[in-house]
C-alpha cells in the first residue's frame, strides 16, 4: 500500500468511526435519502420502460395507417381503395387490415381482435395476449367462447398465447383467422377496418400522405411518427405529473439535508478545530468530510436505486401503475423488459450524491480554513 | 531551535474589538530544554505557546524555526512541519466525544499515510506505557480529569515530535495528580524533547522540572 491510499484508509476509518458516533441522525438522513431515490428512480424508471415498450410497439406498425371516415368517424373501407393507393408512387404495398373490439361482459373489458397479416391462426383457433390468459385462468387447447354478433355461442380453441416482449400491447389481445373475424362480427365481405401503407423511403412518407388524401379527400392518414409522438405525449405528460409531485418531496429532502448536515454545530465546529490543531490539513478535513457524505450518498443511492429496479421489475409497480397508465381497461401485468441504462444512473446518481456532498463540504470547508488556535482556548 | 523576534499578535485588527494580546515578544527557546511561560490571566502565555507552536501566525515579526522562517509558510506546509515537530497539550484536554481514548490518541497520525497497525501500534505503547491501557476503548468523555490529561499527552507524543507545548498542564487537577503529570512531563524531558509550558500554578516551579521561567505579562516578556 502507498502512503496516499493509507492515508485515504485511515481518513476512511475516521470517517466510518464518526458516523457511528452520530448513529439516529445518519440512519435517520440515510432512510430518507434513500425513499427520495427509491420515488425518483422508481418514476424514471418505469416511464422509460413504458417508453421503450411504446417504441417496441410502433417498430411493427405500417409506415402509414389509412382509414375512412364517414360523417367524421371511423368507417369501413372497401377493398377498392387498396388499387387506388397501390398505384400511388412510393408506395411498395397496401395491405387491408381487420381488427375490432368485443366487449367480454364477464371481465369488464374490450378485448381487441386481431387478423394478422402473416402467420394467421387457423380457422377456429386463436393465440391471446397474456393478460387474458392470466385473467380467465386459460392455456393451450382451453376453449374460449363469445356470443357472436348474432348472439350465439362462438368457441376459439387457445393456440397459444403471445409472447411477453411488448405486454402493453399484447395484453388484451386474440389473435384470429380472417374467415372468424367476419363470421364472428358479421363483418361484411370486401371491407376492412383499415389500410396499412409500406412506403418504400421514409422521408417520403409525408408525401405520400398527402397524395392519399388528394386522391381519397374521406380518408384519415395516421402515420407511426404521429403515433409515437402520441404516445410520448401521453407518457412525458404522466411522468411530467408524477416528477413534479415527487420534486416537492426532492426539496422538502434538500432542505432536510441542508439542515442536518450542512449546519454544524458548535460542536462539530470545534472538532474540525481539534483536527486542524492535531495536524489534519484543510485537506484532509475535506477528505475525510467527502467521505462521509460520499459514502452515506452513495449507499443510500445505491439502495433507493436498487429498490426501484426491483419494485418495477419484479413486482410489477403497484405505486405507479395507476398514475402511469391507465389507458387499458385490462391492466396488463407490467413485467417490463429490465435494463439499467448507464446514462440515466449516471444523470440520477449525479443529480441527487453531487448536491448533497456539496452541501455537506461548503461549511465544512469554511470551518476547516479558519485558524485552529481558537481550539487553545474555549 | 525557536526563535520569535519582535513578534506581535492583534486579534480582530481594524476592528472595534481589536486587541493586541502579543506586543513585540523576542525569544529564543533552547532545545531539549523545559521553558516555562509564567504570568496573570489573559497576559498572553497560550498566544504566545500558539505562536511558538506554529498555531497562530504573528501579526508582526517572525517565527523562526532552526534558522527557517516559519511565518510567511502556506498553511499546508505549516500545517505538516507543526504535525512532525509538535505535540499540543491543550489547556481544556479537546478530545474528541464519543470517539473512544485510542481512536483519539491515533487521530494526530491518521492523515500521515503511516499503517493503521503502526499507528495503533504505538498508540497502545503511549497508552500503556502513561497507565491508561485498560481505558483504550472508553470513550473519552467518560475519563477523569487526570486519566484526560494523560490521554491528551499520548496524543501529543503520536507523531513523536521533538517539541511538546503544553498549556496549563495542571489547572484542573489537585496536588497529587498533578504530581503525577509533573512526573510524566520529566520522563519526556529525559527522552530528550524540548518542553514548553505555561502555567501559573506554583508547583509547576517547585518540581524542579522548569529550567527556565520566563515572565509575560500584558503581552511583553518581563524580565
Ligand atoms: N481570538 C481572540 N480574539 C480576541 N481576543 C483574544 C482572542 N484570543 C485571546 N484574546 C485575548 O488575548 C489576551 C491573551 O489571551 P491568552 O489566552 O493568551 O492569555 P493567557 O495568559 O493564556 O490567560 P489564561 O491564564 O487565562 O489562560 C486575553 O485578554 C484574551 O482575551
Ligand atoms: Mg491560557
Amino acid at each position: 500500500m502507498t502512503g496516499g491510499w493509507r492515508r485515504q484508509r485511515a481518513l476512511i476509518d475516521f470517517a466510518v468511526a464518526n458516523m457511528a458516533r452520530r448513529r439516529g441522525r445518519n440512519l435517520g438522513l440515510f432512510l430518507a435519502y434513500t425513499l427520495v431515490v427509491f420515488l425518483i428512480s422508481g418514476v424514471v424508471l418505469y416511464g422509460d420502460a413504458l417508453r421503450r415498450e411504446a417504441r417496441a410497439l410502433l417498430a411493427d406498425a405500417p409506415e402509414l395507417v389509412v382509414q375512412r371516415l364517414t360523417a367524421g368517424r371511423h368507417d369501413l373501407i372497401p377493398a377498392g381503395w387498396t388499387e387506388t393507393l397501390a398505384g400511388l408512387r412510393g408506395v411498395t404495398a397496401v395491405q387491408g387490415r381487420l381488427w375490432g373490439y368485443h366487449y367480454d361482459p364477464a371481465l369488464g373489458a374490450n378485448l381487441t381482435l386481431w387478423v394478422p397479416l402473416e402467420d394467421a391462426p387457423l380457422p377456429g383457433q386463436v393465440q391471446i395476449g397474456s393478460a387474458l390468459a392470466r385473467e380467465k385462468g386459460l392455456g393451450r387447447d382451453d376453449v374460449l367462447s363469445f356470443r357472436d354478433a348474432y348472439g350465439k355461442p362462438f368457441p376459439f380453441a387457445v393456440a397459444g398465447t403471445l409472447e411477453r416482449q411488448s405486454e402493453l400491447a399484447n395484453a388484451d389481445l386474440m389473435l384470429v383467422n380472417e374467415k372468424d373475424f367476419r363470421a364472428f362480427f358479421a363483418f361484411p365481405q370486401g371491407m376492412f377496418t383499415d389500410l396499412a401503407l409500406s412506403v418504400r423511403n421514409p422521408r417520403e412518407v409525408r408525401k405520400v400522405a398527402e397524395k392519399v388524401l388528394e386522391r381519397l379527400p374521406a380518408a384519415r392518414v395516421i402515420s407511426r411518427e404521429e403515433m409515437a409522438r402520441t404516445y410520448e405525449a401521453a407518457f412525458n405528460w404522466r411522468q411530467g405529473l408524477l416528477l413534479s409531485v415527487l420534486s416537492v418531496l426532492l426539496l422538502a429532502f434538500a432542505l432536510l439535508a441542508w439542515d442536518k448536515a450542512s449546519g454544524l454545530s458548535a460542536e462539530e465546529r470545534r472538532e474540525i478545530g481539534i483536527l486542524k490543531a492535531v495536524g489534519w490539513e484543510t485537506g484532509d478535513v475535506l477528505a475525510m468530510k467527502l467521505w462521509e457524505g460520499g459514502l452515506l450518498s452513495l449507499t443510500a443511492f445505491l439502495a433507493g436505486y436498487i429498490l426501484a429496479w426491483l419494485h418495477v421489475f419484479h413486482a410489477d409497480a403497484p405505486l405507479f401503475t395507476a398514475v402511469l397508465k391507465g389507458w387499458s381497461v385490462l391492466y396488463p401485468r407490467f413485467a417490463l423488459v429490465p435494463e439499467v441504462n448507464v446514462a440515466q444512473l449516471a444523470s440520477l446518481a449525479f443529480l441527487t450524491v453531487l448536491p448533497y456532498v456539496a452541501a455537506t463540504l461548503v461549511p465544512v470547508w469554511r470551518a476547516a480554513t479558519l485558524d485552529p488556535d481558537g481550539v487553545m482556548r474555549e | 531551535m525557536i526563535e520569535l523576534l519582535d513578534v506581535h499578535k492583534t486579534f480582530n485588527p481594524g476592528r472595534e474589538n481589536e486587541y493586541q494580546a502579543i506586543r513585540g515578544v523576542s525569544l529564543a527557546i533552547e532545545a531539549g530544554k523545559v521553558t516555562a511561560l509564567r504570568g496573570p490571566s489573559g497576559s498572553g502565555k497560550t498566544t504566545l505557546l500558539g505562536l511558538l507552536g506554529g498555531l497562530t501566525r504573528p501579526t508582526r515579526g517572525r517565527v523562526r524555526l532552526d534558522g527557517r522562517d516559519v511565518s510567511a509558510l502556506s498553511e499546508r506546509f505549516l500545517t505538516l512541519l507543526r504535525r512532525d515537530t509538535f505535540g499540543f497539550v491543550f489547556q481544556q484536554f479537546q478530545l474528541i466525544r464519543d470517539l473512544s481514548v485510542l481512536d483519539n490518541v491515533m487521530l494526530p497520525a491518521q492523515p500521515t499515510g503511516r499503517s493503521y497497525a503502526e499507528i495503533r501500534r504505538r498508540a497502545l505503547a503511549l497508552l500503556e506505557d502513561l497507565g491508561l491501557a485498560q481505558r483504550a476503548a472508553t470513550p473519552s468523555q467518560w475519563l477523569s480529569g487526570g486519566e484526560a490529561q494523560r490521554a491528551a499527552i499520548a496524543r501529543a507524543l503520536i507523531n513523536d515530535p521533538r517539541v511538546i507545548l503544553a498549556d496549563e498542564p495542571t489547572s484542573h487537577l489537585d496536588s497529587d495528580l498533578s504530581q503525577q503529570i509533573l512526573a510524566i512531563l520529566g520522563r519526556l524531558r529525559e527522552q530528550g524533547r524540548t518542553l514548553i509550558l505555561s502555567s501559573h500554578d506554583p508547583l509547576v516551579f517547585e518540581v524542579g522540572l522548569v529550567e527556565r521561567v520566563v515572565t509575560v505579562k500584558d503581552g511583553v516578556i518581563v524580565p
